[in-house]
């Protein structure tokens, strides 16, 4: 949280609603439930934080950098921008869908240092270091990552709104199981939906692409 | 050949019946331009083969772009505000604090307190106002600075309760009851029936003499089933742009109906048609939700047009669950009176069901039309409650609909005690679904079906069996143009779009079948109104539309070819054929040139033809303006495997096998999905999904996908899918649709399997475990 120091107050919400009034508000409440001294150290933490010479950062765009399917791109995003919609916005990479915005459909799966998350799930700021892949970043010049030609092959696919979050979650169960079960291709799916009714031919795909990895 | 006399039509024979029983020929007029009959498939080179998805590269990179994914310069991002109370009157509207905030470039009343009309909302979610902005997230700030002041009036939610004589009325209810009838009288939805409190109905059909259908019945069996409110949980959000310019409107819509929602356009902002212009390309799914232009439509056009900028407004999870469409809830009391050989005397069916504030309630046609029976008495009746409209979902009406009667043909077969195959075959007329079940009780192993609850220990193993009926429909305004360029590049254009069924592919496999050219050889445009108008996808009917006429414009595309290649090859035009990507001459295949050396003969730089849809070759059954139902109907028939834990309640469906029809297939592979689609969502049907508003405050209480439950992969069994080839000799290709008769079947199938695992009939959807341990004793019912 270190990274994310309260105390910019150049454009207010609300006329006379601050974040540090917001801040020293709720303090005062909280105050009132456990005693003057805790309040007393959130005032302090407020009022001195400009003067400890750490960056400050929001409400408005900051800028930050990231590693995205192994490229650095660097970019403004608002500390409140999830990880989904500044892939979709201001990178362009729009692969990445949006299906519920609460982790819910997992359409939005992307893979960071290879695990694969709910990206709607993420600030932007959070990401750091880690490098970023998106469905855009899976095929190698232009050659289908085998999972991907195995969706294609098995029909793994009809409206395809599910398919990039499949495709990244199957891909990265073969990254580290690369010979599954179909009860592990279920578990990879398991928080993902798809409403056209795809999961039996997900099964056999993701299967199918494991297979030339057998010795 | 035979031609008419008046040169319209010649007589042709065309393939005719069903591959697994034998097939012969059928005779039928065929319009003179249109091509020779389409052989059966196994003589084809393209079409009937499992083709990979042609726009499936797009789909697993990524790269397709859906209607969320549309960006515009200058694009405005639209939020609607919606009502929070499910009945109220709006006093007044202040917007003035979301006028002043930075972002915002234009608010829009959608109620209007000075307005009759509109200043009453009717649930919870529905329009009131919305606002422009200069990004989502001030438009969301500014939308939540409007405040409505609302007077609360009294509401109604539970469909039972709402056809009580003193229920808060939802119609009328405003000006009181004296008022009601001559309010109500103004609502044009309600005209045709008569309409009582919060019921409008009956709507009556009757054939033969019911009552006295009953007195002659040997034995009568009789039911109430029930059915939940079902939402779409389409992946892509409702979702629109909209550029209103002053020379015209371009509409990025993720829509069902490209041709379709211009109309509506058209009509709504009184523009001309040819003004209007409709794109879409990936649809995120659309389940019957996405047919029309939708309030957010209107209100992203409004907003546009009032804001002199494109206006983007794709709905939250939360939006979508609350007023983006519904499958009806319905209760149904079925009667069916049979002889003791079986033969059906008579069937009577009362319904009430609720699409919130609108219509569209019923049950379908599968009581009156399944079976064979001479007398059928029906009245069927809308229940309004205030909650989010309904409207079409996979296989509307019919899926309810059979839930009841699938199950009390069921009941009967085992009073008459008469296998329930056998007990079809002699009620049911339909060759297709008897085929259909011969090979689905061969391949599932009905035999091994014992009598119900045989299962000694408390986890009870169960196969049951239903069958689905769904028209054949087709839409007659449907036209599709195929492009040839001198450097052999192939185009095929309509404005039809692919909701995900495949389309895309199968019309590629058309045109490469006559061309004699590969799928990936032809470059599929759809989705966009400037190309010549094509089906709704709703219905099942796209594939049965679109494909004659695709057939037929490339078709007519060779023989100018062909022609043009004849003179090189010093033969007729009539000698020549194409095949394996070559124009060669029919009784010499080794004389010929290469497709695209046969294209840089031609006269022009491109060459091009648009053929519409024709009527069906022997006719249609009905017709209304554009919309025709083909002479049969689409038969289905499902077989499930269930076992039920009677300790814990929870039933696991272990295994579907499904056997469809759908005329000529087209892409085997495509069906499969398509099949395995529909049986999942009659899973998630029987099992899981329903809306549950609260009674006291009327608000939906799961509009979301983590207590909204859809079926997922843990509770996927292993489905298998057999298309019939079934010809009847119809159009240029013979093929229809698939996608709803697929999902009818399920639900009553699984229906019959608890039955026959537990030996206690669940008539009530979804079968939870709460209701199976109700059924059997174990617990009060309700709880």
């Amino acid at each position: 949280m270190a990274r994310k120091t309260v105390g910019d107050d150049r454009r207010p919400a609300e006329p006379g609603l601050s974040r540090r009034s917001f801040l020293q508000g709720s303090a005062l409440a909280t105050a009132g439930a456990t005693g003057l001294g805790a309040a007393s150290v959130l005032i302090e933490q407020a009022e001195a934080a400009p003067s400890t010479g750490l960056p400050v950062v929001g409400p408005q765009p900051v800028p930050i950098t990231l590693k995205i399917n192994g490229a650095t791109r660097t970019l403004q995003v608002e500390p409140r921008m999830t990880l989904a919609e500044a892939l979709r916005g201001p990178l362009s990479l729009t692969g990445t869908k949006i299906a519920c915005d609460r982790g819910a459909f997992s359409a939005c799966t992307v893979w960071l240092d290879g695990v694969s998350v709910a990206s709607c799930m993420l600030l932007t700021v959070d990401v750091g270091a880690r490098s970023v892949t998106t469905i855009e970043g899976l095929a190698k010049d232009g050659q289908l990552h085998p999972i991907q030609a195995a969706f294609l092959e098995h029909d793994a696919l009809q409206c395809g709104f599910c398919t990039p979050g499949m495709v990244m979650s199957c891909a990265a169960l073969l990254e580290h199981t690369p010979h599954p079960t179909a009860a592990d291709v279920r578990g990879a799916i398991s928080g993902h939906v798809c409403r056209c009714g795809t999961y039996p031919h997900v099964i056999a795909a993701t299967l199918a692409a494991a297979k030339p990895r057998k010795a | 050949m035979t031609v008419e006399a008046d040169g319209t039509s010649r007589t042709e024979r065309l393939p005719f019946g069903i591959g697994s029983v034998g097939l012969g020929e059928v005779e039928r007029q065929v319009p003179f331009d249109e091509p020779p009959p389409l052989p059966p498939n196994a003589e084809l080179a393209v079409i009937g083969k499992s083709i990979p998805r042609h726009n499936g590269r797009a789909k697993v990179t990524g790269t397709i772009q859906y209607t969320v994914d549309v960006r515009l310069p200058g694009m405005l991002h639209g939020k609607i505000l919606r009502a929070t109370l499910p009945h109220a009157r709006i006093r007044t509207i202040d917007t003035s604090a979301a006028t002043r905030h930075p972002g915002v470039v234009a608010v829009m009343l959608i109620a209007r307190p000075d307005d009759p009309a509109t200043a009453v909302v009717r649930y919870i979610g529905s329009p009131v106002a919305a606002v422009a902005a200069t990004s989502p997230a001030a438009a969301a700030e500014a939308s939540a600075l409007i405040r409505v002041d609302y007077e609360a009036l009294p509401f109604i939610v539970d469909m039972d309760k709402a056809r009580d004589a003193s229920a808060p009325l939802v119609y009328g209810s405003a000006a009181g009851p004296a008022a009601n009838a001559a309010e109500v009288s103004e609502i044009p939805m309600l005209a045709g029936l008569p309409m009582n409190g919060n019921v409008r109905g009956p709507a009556v059909e009757r054939r033969g003499d019911a009552a006295q259908g009953f007195a002659q019945a040997d034995v009568i069996v009789e039911g109430e089933y029930r059915t939940q409110v079902q939402t779409h949980c389409c992946m892509e959000p409702h979702a629109v742009v909209a550029d209103w310019r002053a020379d015209g409107l371009t509409m990025h819509i993720s829509t069902q109906s490209t041709a379709g929602v211009r109309q509506e356009l058209a009509q709504t902002f009184g523009i001309p048609l040819h003004r209007v212009r409709v794109i879409v390309d990936g649809v995120g799914g659309g389940f019957g939700s996405k047919s029309s232009l939708g309030n957010h439509g209107r209100i992203a056009v409004g907003l546009s047009r009032q804001a002199h900028a494109p206006v983007r407004i794709v709905l939250d999870r939360q939006e979508e669950q609350m007023d983006s469409g519904n499958r009806p809830g319905t209760w149904q009391h079925l009667r069916v009176g049979a002889r003791h050989e079986g033969s059906l005397t008579a069937i009577s069916l009362l319904s009430y069901g609720t699409a919130g504030i609108t219509v569209g309630a019923g049950l379908g046609n599968v009581s009156q039309t399944l079976y064979a029976c001479p007398n059928f008495d029906g009245a069927q009746h809308d229940v309004f409650i205030n909650a989010g409209p309904g409207c079409a979902m996979r296989g509307p009406g019919n899926t309810p609909g059979a839930w009841g009667l699938e199950q009390t043909i069921d009941e009967l077969a085992e009073r008459l005690a008469i296998d329930p195959l056998a007990l079809r075959d002699r009620i049911d007329l339909s060759p297709t679904r008897r085929e259909e079940r011969r090979i689905g009780a061969e391949r599932f192993g009905w035999g091994r079906r014992r009598a119900p609850g045989a299962d000694p220990g408390p986890v009870k193993r169960g196969l049951g069996m239903a069958q689905s009926l769904w028209g054949a429909n087709v839409q007659t305004n449907a036209s599709c143009e195929v492009r040839l360029m001198r450097d052999g590049w192939v185009e095929v254009l309509s404005s039809v779009q692919d909701i995900g069924t495949g389309i895309t592919t199968v019309l590629a496999q058309v045109v490469a079948e006559v061309l004699g050219l590969q799928p990936e050889a032809i470059t599929v445009r759809i989705g966009d109104t400037e190309f010549p108008a094509g089906p709704p996808s709703n219905g099942s009917r796209t594939t049965a539309s679109i494909t004659p006429p695709a057939r037929t414009a490339a078709w007519r595309v060779l023989q100018t070819l062909l022609r043009a290649a004849a003179p090189t090859l010093k033969v007729s035009a009539a000698e020549l054929v194409a095949r394996d990507g070559r124009i060669v001459v029919r009784d010499n295949p080794s004389r010929g040139m290469r497709f695209a050396e046969a294209a840089a003969l031609l006269r022009t730089d491109r060459i091009s033809e648009v053929a519409s849809r024709s009527d069906d070759y022997g006719g249609f059954r009905q017709r209304k303006g554009d919309a025709a139902v083909a002479l049969e109907d689409l038969g289905g028939v499902q077989f499930a495997e269930v076992v039920v834990d009677t300790e814990t309640g929870v039933i696991r469906v272990e295994r579907v096998v499904a056997i469809h029809d759908c005329g000529r297939p087209m892409n085997p592979l495509h069906i499969e999905s398509q099949v395995q689609g529909g049986v999942l969502m009659g899973i998630s049907y029987a099992l899981f999904e329903n809306r549950i508003l609260d009674q006291n405050t009327g608000r939906m209480v799961n509009p979301n996908l983590e207590q909204y439950k859809v079926v997922g992969p843990h509770e996927t069994p292993t489905i298998e899918v057999v298309a019939l080839e079934n010809y009847r000799g119809h159009s240029a290709t013979d093929a229809y649709g698939i996608a709803e008769p697929a999902n009818i079947a399920t639900a009553p199938a699984i229906g019959n399997a608890v039955y026959n695992a537990i030996g206690v009939r669940l008539r009530t959807l979804p079968m939870t475990p709460a209701t199976v341990l109700a059924a059997l004793g174990k617990i009060p019912s309700g709880s």
